[in-house]
């Protein structure tokens, strides 16, 4: 069995913290942070639950002391505060010293910019600096600016399942050996055009979502960033550094199915967890916790469901949650806030509680943690899955 | 490790590049800011009940890895690996403006579906039925590069043997009149536009889409060997030409090795010292070409770029219209590209026949 | 009701973009799924659009468009017992 690639520091803002010790504290208090939407106007305000971040981008903007000329759509801004989080608590204090990339993941980029000044862009040249935020990779320029990061930076957008991929893509440039140090993550703020998107294939719940119950409807949509900062095993020797726990292994596959649905039997994510098995050296029975990717659609649950009943075989599954109840959907950024929920049920030794599960679902056994639940955990699987039949799956395990 | 060559190409652009040679039917346009793919006959790659939701960088992209599949001899790949910059952005501005022209009321969800950036590499998945690796990236002018190094970094460690990967951009009306008013595009009626002797900022712009079949082993048609591809966010001007020695270096390589020098030239005269510095002075002795004239500018117009160099590689001849100096050598065996946007977003990609 | 269907057959073929289809070669008892029109579950949305803009039917969950869009026969059927426009 291989050893894994260290994460060395972790940055998070969700909706249900503004920093890995807040969300930390809000999974095992049951604390929710779904509820009516407040920072975007859209007629769906009454009828949709969204898991936002509590704080304005007037608040944003401060926090982070930009200068009036910024640019920074709100994207930007909660990726470039999680980043930072993340860079200082992994000890961080000369970005460029060793070999350092940095790998986003986003959706629609600064699309909530884009959306709010489209048509305003050509009476008020005031706006015109938003412009250049729409493209994908503004986000990671960003960052990497703020950091002062000068060498790689590039950015993954594949769709729900885009942050699942720059943690892989981070390392296996370490594991490589092409650089030293890297951040990876993603970020996503809520947007109308998001929210619609949603709407327009009806999966959005009108109640809090509830992963993996036969009476599920849809799900939460959120917002979220978050980044981990992985590093060689010589940076961590050489600088002593306290390793939070490894990315051990990864696998992507293709559902090659239907261009927003998942396959009934779960080819994609199947394959996916098969591959991070085969890179893990770890077999399923290995396994302590699932953080499924359970966003509570009625397709994605099934299809879920049946490729992990595929890959434990007759053997039980371990025990799983899914943490969207707590944040939504937080899209691009899901696989990455949940990858520091993976690393903190490690650190911590807890299984999350799936809230909100009742009925279990008619098309098979499983039944989700419902409680929160404390064992010792060495290895965790977890799932991300996006439209375009992208399905990846990364293991992280105590170091 | 593996080594990772070339083996097939296919490029849809503003120029003929299918069903030619090389670029004998390329022309210069001094007149329009915005160029236009010259399209292919897409019913002849796509089936009509495929077609009718397909966003144009879709076909572009599905007809480009046709190409490049057909030209390679390869059936399947193990994985597809896609660069955009700005995904299929005609539908992102249709879903947009139905949501705001409606009040967020009867939207449906095809351009919704056509608007996410990884809609290119999907759609090719679910055409070719690959259930292998599947990336997309989005990191404007480095988007294709990034999708370069993750391909050759699976064929040298082995986690695959074929990969399909691509480049793919198309202009939205919407966007291209907003990149007019930011200054990322050329003014209108400030023609002729010329990108070697600009001295406007801006560039004329471009869309297309050029995909790669990339394998680990050496065929009778292989095009070229990829030796190394590197991004860089930031440079300044003077630390261009180290950064270039650097890589080299790595590769066991000096300047007067670099048999060709490609550039991003793309007529904004605020970034052009980025390469002129080079053009002047380290590689004044190489030989040296631009390909933003005839691609236009787009986020993965480099890609053009590298099927052009493929082609130079294979037919050991540069066609008088993409060269920057008189220069010329008896044969061509290694060639440097670099380019860049707006002093961001670097990249360097080293071929060798 | 031959009208609405004649109609119905008509938004169809131009918001689905069935570009080598006429309206003659839909039957009213034809399968508009599967093996009939090969539609597919992202035509079912937007067809839920249509009854939603043109005939002021909202439905909520996609699943009730099985039975209604089984054909145009049907589709029309439902759209004159519940249109509200």
């Amino acid at each position: 069995m291989t050893k894994g690639v260290a994460i060395t520091g972790m940055g998070i803002v969700s909706a249900i913290g503004n920093t890995v010790e807040e969300n930390y504290v809000s999974l095992i208090e049951n604390k929710i942070g779904i509820a009516q939407i407040q920072h975007i106007s859209t007629v769906h305000a009454n009828v949709i639950k969204v898991g936002e971040i509590k704080k304005t981008n007037e608040q944003l903007i401060a926090e982070l002391r930009l200068d009036e000329t910024n640019n920074f759509s709100r994207t930007a801004m909660i990726g470039t505060l999680a980043a930072r989080q993340a860079v200082k608590n992994a000890g961080i204090s000369s970005i460029n010293e060793f070999r350092t990339g940095l790998i986003s993941a986003t959706s629609v980029g600064g699309m909530d910019m884009t959306e709010k000044h489209y048509y305003d862009y050509f009476e008020k040249p005031e706006l015109v600096k938003y412009i250049t935020c729409h493209d994908g990779g503004d986000v990671a320029d960003k960052i990497a600016e703020e950091l002062g990061l000068k060498g790689m930076v590039t950015t993954i957008s594949t769709a729900c399942s885009s942050a699942a991929n720059s943690i892989m893509l981070g390392a296996r440039l370490i594991k490589t050996g092409k650089l030293d140090r890297v951040i990876v993550g993603g970020a996503d703020a809520l947007a109308k055009f998001t929210i619609n998107g949603f709407k327009t294939l009806m999966i959005l719940s009108d109640d809090y979502n509830k992963p993996f119950d036969n009476n599920r409807k849809g799900l939460n949509l959120g917002e979220a960033a978050a980044y981990l900062v992985l590093e060689s095993d010589e940076i961590v020797a050489k600088q002593n550094k306290k390793v939070l726990a490894r990315v051990s292994g990864y696998g992507n596959a293709n559902d090659a199915f239907h261009q927003t649905a998942s396959s009934e039997n779960g080819d994609g994510a199947y394959l996916a967890m098969k591959k991070a098995f085969e890179v893990s050296g770890l077999k399923p029975s290995e396994i302590d916790y699932i953080n499924v990717h359970g966003t509570a659609t009625p397709n994605n649950d099934l299809s879920e469901g049946r490729a992990l009943k595929r890959i434990y075989e007759d053997e039980k599954v371990p025990d799983f949650s899914s943490t969207k109840p707590f944040t939504g959907h937080t899209l691009a950024a899901a696989a990455a806030i949940e990858a520091v929920y993976s690393v903190l049920a490690i650190q911590n030794n807890v299984v999350y509680p799936n809230l909100n599960f009742e009925t279990q679902m008619e098309e098979f056994d499983l039944q989700p943690q419902t409680s929160l639940k404390n064992k010792n955990i060495e290895h965790v699987l977890s799932n991300s899955f996006g439209f375009g039949g992208n399905c990846s799956t990364l293991i992280f395990s105590k170091s | 490790m593996k080594k990772t060559y070339i083996n097939g190409v296919g490029c849809i652009s503003t120029q003929k590049t299918f069903d030619t040679v090389f670029l004998e039917e390329a022309v210069v346009n001094h007149d329009e800011n915005v160029l236009a793919v010259i399209p292919p006959v897409y019913k002849d790659y796509i089936s009509p009940a495929a077609i009718r939701r397909m966003a144009k960088g879709v076909k572009n992209g599905i007809v480009a890895s046709a190409l490049a599949m057909k030209d390679s001899n390869v059936e399947n790949v193990d994985a597809i690996i896609t660069g955009t910059g700005l995904g299929c952005i005609e539908d992102s501005e249709k879903f947009l403006k139905s949501i705001l022209d409606n009040n967020e009321e009867f939207l449906t969800p095809t351009s919704f579906i056509q608007s996410t950036h990884n809609t290119v590499g999907a759609q090719i998945a679910l055409l070719q039925q690959c259930k292998g690796y599947n990336f997309t990236y989005v990191n404007g002018a480095v988007s294709f590069e990034s999708a370069l190094i993750d391909a050759k970094m699976q064929i040298e460690e082995e986690e695959a043997n074929s990969i399909l990967v691509g480049g793919v951009d198309e202009n939205g009306d919407y966007t291209t009149a907003l990149f007019k008013l930011n200054g990322r595009i050329k003014k209108d009626n400030s023609g002729p536009y010329d990108v070697l002797t600009s001295a406007t900022s801006g560039a004329v712009y471009g869309e297309g889409a050029s995909f790669f079949v990339l394998e680990n082993e050496r065929k009778e048609n292989t095009y070229a060997e990829l030796l190394d591809v590197s991004i860089v966010n930031t440079l300044e001007e003077n630390e261009v030409e180290d950064a270039i020695q650097s890589f080299l270096k790595s590769n066991n390589l000096e300047i007067s090795d670099v048999d060709v020098l490609i550039l991003g030239f793309d007529g904004n005269a605020d970034f052009e010292n980025y390469y002129k510095n080079l053009v002047q002075n380290s590689f004044a002795e190489t030989p040296q070409l631009y390909y933003k004239h005839l691609s236009g500018e787009y986020d993965t117009a480099s890609a053009f770029a590298l099927w052009m160099a493929s082609k130079i590689l294979k037919t050991q001849e540069i066609p008088e219209i993409i060269k920057l100096n008189p220069v010329s050598k008896p044969s061509y065996k290694t060639i440097l590209l670099y380019n860049q946007l707006n002093g961001k977003n670097h990249s360097f990609t080293l071929l060798t026949k | 009701m031959e009208a609405l269907k004649a109609e119905l057959k008509n938004k169809i073929i131009t918001t689905l973009n069935l570009e080598d289809i006429a309206v003659e070669d839909i039957a009213d008892n034809d399968p508009l799924f599967g093996d009939g029109l090969g539609l597919d579950s992202i035509d079912a949305l937007e067809l839920i659009v249509i009854l939603d803009k043109d005939y002021g039917i909202k439905l909520v969950d996609p699943k009730e468009g099985k039975s209604i869009f089984q054909s145009i026969e049907t589709m029309a059927a439902y759209i004159d017992a519940n249109r509200t426009k």
